[in-house]
């Protein structure tokens, strides 16, 4: 049993290294042929579409159930009508409105929430009087969970756009804060101590030492920002809305149009996706210098 | 930020700075680092300073820096006491403390008023560093980061170079280069030097006087006549560092046995000093 194993073992690994493939064209003269070239190509294309291949057959055995009547299209409409539902919304515009409605929400909330936590940070992480000052109160605040504050938020701002914003600024704001913080404290002192004695000003120091020490943290936080940012807007969507991709789908639940509310969620994936790509860019833009983004 | 001396690099004469230092004391509260600490040294001087870790030579270095107060006694520089950071003053440290986020040309600009930027690359030419002006430092090996440490300090035109333990972390042979590197400098721009090490062969290599720190005081001062470049295979050298490293082991220390075992017997009592 052992030597049939090994034999098999032997032939694969010959395989494998391209010996047996030498064997059969060595009679005919086919060196002109660039067989090397032509394996590592394969090879690459197979490396670029392996990832795609669960994704795809996920997606195939979806459209076939729902061809079938297998799934009920009430419950899980097919992959093609999904298509179908996102192209005519793209072509009447509806798309393009509650995104773009969407997409402004969370950015402002962002900017609102995440501006003021890099504000914060940078002032509690620079200056001793600052952190005794506001920390331990930050550090309370942010023990509440932002979606916890939905029945006051709604108390004080309705259901307007303001609570929208307060709750994604709410929930954008701590990780930028906490991470630029010690973003800020981990800068190497020996740095700090270098730019004295070569004669930087205070503010030389911190642009030129402290600033950039701290911004692969404050990046750090701004990609935990940007995930919490969706998940806040989706639940404050879904809550109330006018307009946006949370009350497309709730409006699409109410008419039992699954495949609309299958475009939102596809939607949120989406934008969810981008914005990581668009932090992840800023990261290669802004730490280059650092080895592990070379 | 005033700029005393003129910032061309490394080609006007400026000369070094003379040395006071009378009863020097430091302590980081009860504990005595530094005490009756007496070293001049003269204008365009290379001194080194040796002794086991701990026993106070950063501690003196980082006094003359401006970096720390002294507790006692004086420091002067040309004649004026020594309070906080000097212009003319530069240091080198251990590790190369490049800002990994500036391409070379820009550490060493760093603290240059926006005029001086061009000096950057120029000083970088002399260090050998010529063509690496738009690398990373992370690219860098150590003995490339140390060169462009160097030459971050040289842009300046100091007229008191610090240099604590600037090699320690560099391979033999990197180091060797290195001493012809900071040798031909020195000679070059006539700044007064002060090295710190715990390499005696480094300390005789490069200096005209090796200072020995023991107990937080000087304890040793042997001025090293040996023409330049010193070559470390001579007879005289290896003499030199001989006497100094034997003087070093000397020291009673726990880990130590006594010096001179052999001369037990009947020895001349100074011979004779207890491990505790």
């Amino acid at each position: 049993m052992s030597r049939t194993s090994d034999q098999k073992l032997a032939a694969f690994t010959a395989m494998e290294s391209g010996v047996l493939q030498a064997t059969w064209y060595q009679g005919a003269d086919v060196s002109w042929f660039p067989w090397g070239k032509l394996r590592s190509f394969a090879h690459a294309v197979l490396q670029r579409l392996l990832p795609w291949f669960v994704p795809l057959l996920l997606v195939s055995v979806w459209q076939i159930s729902s061809v079938q009547g297998w799934i009920s299209v009430r419950v899980l409409p097919a992959p093609l009508s999904v298509v179908d539902a996102a192209w005519a919304l793209a072509e009447s515009g509806e798309l393009w409105k509650h995104v773009q409605i969407s997409a402004g929400r969370a950015l402002l909330g962002l900017a609102v929430g995440g501006g003021l936590g890099l504000v914060l940070g940078l002032l509690t992480g620079s200056i001793r009087w600052a952190e005794t000052l506001l920390d331990s109160t930050i550090q309370m605040v942010r023990n509440i969970p932002a979606l916890a504050l939905i029945p006051l938020v709604i108390l004080w701002f309705g259901i307007d756009e303001t609570a929208k914003l307060f709750l994604i600024s709410v929930a954008v704001f701590f990780p930028i804060y906490i991470n630029t913080f010690h973003g800020i404290r981990n800068v190497d002192v020996g740095l700090i101590e270098m730019g004295r004695t070569y004669g930087l000003s205070q503010w030389g120091l911190y642009r030129h030492i402290i600033l950039p020490g701290a911004l692969s943290s404050i990046l750090v936080g701004l990609r935990f920002s940007l995930g919490l940012m969706w998940v806040i807007l989706i639940v404050a969507e879904t809550i109330s809305a006018q307009a946006g991709i949370g009350y497309l789908t709730m409006n699409a639940r109410e008419f039992l149009q699954t495949d609309v509310v299958l475009v939102g969620i596809l939607l949120y994936a989406i934008l969810g996706k981008l914005a990581d790509v668009f932090a992840k860019a800023l990261e290669r833009y802004w730490l280059r210098w650092h080895p592990g983004y070379q | 930020m005033t700029h005393t001396t003129s910032t061309t690099p490394a080609g006007d004469f400026l000369g070094g700075v003379r040395l006071d230092i009378q009863n020097l004391g430091k302590a980081y509260g009860q504990r005595q680092v530094l005490h009756n600490t007496q070293l001049t040294i003269e204008p365009g001087e290379f001194v080194a300073i040796v002794g086991r870790s701990g026993c106070g030579k950063s501690t003196l270095l980082r006094l003359v820096a401006g970096l720390e107060t002294p507790t006692q006694g004086k420091l002067q520089v040309d004649g004026q006491d020594v309070a906080g950071l000097r212009d003319d003053t530069r240091i080198m440290f251990q590790d190369a403390r490049l800002l990994p986020w500036q391409r070379v040309a820009d550490n060493v600009a760093l603290g240059l008023p926006e005029s001086h930027h061009d000096d950057a690359a120029k000083v970088l030419a002399q260090v050998g560093l010529g063509d690496r002006l738009n690398e990373w430092p992370a690219k860098l090996s150590g003995g490339q980061r140390q060169r462009v440490a160097l030459a971050r300090a040289l842009v300046h035109n100091p007229r008191l170079l610090l240099l604590d333990e600037p090699l320690g972390a560099l391979d033999a042979l990197t180091r060797i280069e290195m001493h012809a590197l900071i040798e031909k400098l020195w000679r070059d721009n006539g700044f007064t030097a002060l090295l710190v090490t715990h390499d005696v062969q480094e300390a005789v290599a490069l200096a005209d006087r090796v200072i020995l720190i023991e107990d937080g005081t000087v304890s040793l001062d042997e001025r090293i006549d040996l023409p330049r470049p010193r070559s470390r295979g001579d007879g005289q050298f290896a003499a030199l560092e001989k006497r100094i490293l034997d003087r070093v082991l000397q020291h009673p220390d726990e880990e130590q046995p006594p010096a001179n075992d052999e001369a037990w017997p009947g020895l001349p009592a100074h011979g004779l000093r207890w491990a505790i």
